[in-house]
């Protein structure tokens, strides 16, 4: 990064955009916590999160949606979605001497697979599923992990335009009930359509900043990045 | 036979809770079996009573475990291996020179069997209940574990720990536990091996010892406990059948060891999950 600086607005999508190598995927690291910063501040919530661990960058309410799939292969679609919606599950004793009654988590589960229309996968393990049903039970388990900041890394790569849509309401609905979301998405069309502001990123620095409106018709971004794809 | 048959299976299905549910390629489990066997031992041998030698035993695994846990907690794959590997050999040495303690190469003879409140088990039968009973409560432990959230959190952090991170959990404590616990049962293993001898060295515990038992979770299927009992029960009498054929000694012994890695390439080629493995073999 080379002093790049920008606020995320509370409430809103914000999208980053830029060329390969712009540095997307490292902001979102940096703000993972999977990347140890070298200088600058990362604050969220008011509160210094930098050097924070990526756990602790979770609890604190920050749910992460990685580029390349990351579902636990050999677990089924319903264990890779608890996992998301359980946060006690790392307490040994209480797993060791109690029942496992976990209704209401699936109940969650239920709904979110309803969402992206997967209810007739939950028992199937993830390694099995194709890449497009993969990403949707990512963002799916992105979004059961509990959350009031969603960094979102290519949310519709690979997923068909008739489930771009359904993805895109999904988030316009989470920003509905308080979510605030970061996405990097290539897909110029998706981001204008759901973004309330860009960021235009080019070798680590935010080169231009607005609403999709301003950032279609700055002279720079077009000739730093989008081209003519938005022309059409 | 069916008594080592039941210390072999405690010893294997508490790899596998390391191994096939955590992911962590530990080659030092044989110290744990070690420590355990030589902590009841010595506590044994100083007049303290059985059962709490045996548990102690497990405890003191459990805190090696721990130990061990600390400086590998980032290391993966080869590089665990080779430091729990490591471990081994250390142990070994220790258990070796430590005269004062372990009485080095001439081994601590005169372990007493088992006493509980009055009841000696001196004779093999009542030995081998006393093993199948610990067995079974081991299995149902490690069963319970498994199959809980705390056990699916293990199978994340096999599959994807950076993704188990990013879920909010933290990998270092799951890590930490699973070899602690797979070091306990490993202990108690040893302790019960110890007082079934009567009489252990350093030779009971060379790496030679780990090949039967990392083969019996490779055959029976990583993260698969019914696949374990299978492969326990297989590949510790199989040999013996040997015995009943007429062989001698002398060539069980080493037939032994050829019968364990045909059978580990056989399964390796063709069935690279075990029997019932979830998880097929990198």
């Amino acid at each position: 990064m080379n002093g790049c600086s920008f606020n995320v607005k509370k409430n809103a999508i914000t999208a980053l955009i830029g060329p390969n190598g712009a540095g997307k995927s490292t902001i979102f690291n940096l703000i993972s916590g999977i990347i140890k910063e070298d200088a600058g501040k990362i604050i969220f919530n008011g509160k210094d999160i930098t050097h924070t661990s990526p756990e602790q960058i979770s609890n604190l309410g920050i749910s992460r949606l990685f580029q390349q799939t990351r579902l636990f292969g050999n677990l089924t679609v319903k264990e890779n979605l608890l996992l998301a919606v359980n946060n006690e599950d790392t307490r040994f004793w209480k797993n060791l001497f109690s029942i496992n009654k976990t209704t209401r988590e699936e109940e969650k589960i239920k709904e979110m697979l309803k969402l992206v229309e997967m209810e007739e996968f939950e028992n199937k393990l993830a390694r099995e599923l194709s890449f497009g049903q993969k990403r949707l039970i990512e963002l799916a388990r992105t979004i059961l992990n509990p959350h009031s900041f969603l960094i979102l890394d290519e949310p519709v790569a690979g997923i068909s335009p008739k489930l771009r849509k359904k993805i895109a309401g999904i988030l316009l609905n989470l920003k509905k009930s308080d979510a605030t979301i970061l996405l990097i998405e290539h897909d110029m069309n998706f981001t204008l359509s759901v973004s309330d502001s860009i960021l235009v990123l080019e070798k680590g620095e935010v080169i231009a900043r607005g609403t999709p409106e301003e950032i279609r018709n700055s002279p720079k971004v077009l000739e730093a990045y989008l081209g003519g794809q938005t022309k059409s | 036979m069916l008594i080592l048959l039941g210390i072999y299976f405690i010893l294997a299905i508490s790899l596998q809770l390391a191994v096939g549910f955590a992911g962590l390629l530990n080659l030092g489990h044989i110290a744990f079996y070690a420590i355990g066997a030589y902590a009841s031992a010595l506590l044994a041998l100083a007049g303290w009573p059985w059962w709490l030698c045996f548990l102690l035993a497990g405890v003191v695994a459990m805190i090696f475990g721990f130990l061990l846990s600390l400086p590998t907690n980032k290391l993966k794959g080869d590089y665990l291996a080779l430091a729990t590997l490591g471990f081994s050999f250390v142990v070994y040495v220790v258990a070796l020179n430590w005269k004062g303690l372990t009485n080095g190469s001439l081994g601590l003879p005169g372990i007493p069997k088992p006493i509980f409140f009055g009841f000696i088990f001196s004779d093999n039968f009542n030995f081998l209940l006393l093993t199948f009973f610990v067995a079974f409560i081991s299995y149902f432990i490690i069963r319970k574990i498994t199959s809980s959230p705390f056990g699916k959190a293990l199978e994340a952090t096999r599959d994807d720990e950076l993704a188990t991170r990013i879920l909010g959990k933290s990998t270092f404590k799951i890590k930490s536990i699973a070899l602690m616990l797979s070091a306990f049962f490993a202990g108690l293993a040893g302790s019960l091996y110890a007082h079934y001898i009567t009489f252990i060295d350093p030779s009971s515990f060379t790496l030679t010892q780990l090949i039967p038992i990392i083969t019996i979770i490779i055959i029976g299927g990583l993260a698969s406990l019914k696949g374990t009992i299978i492969a326990t029960i297989i590949l510790v009498l199989l040999p013996e059948s040997l015995s009943f054929v007429g062989f001698p000694s002398s060539i069980v012994g080493p037939a032994r060891q050829i019968i364990y890695s045909l059978i580990l390439l056989w399964i390796l080629i063709y069935k690279p999950r075990g029997f019932y493995g979830k998880v097929e073999l990198e």
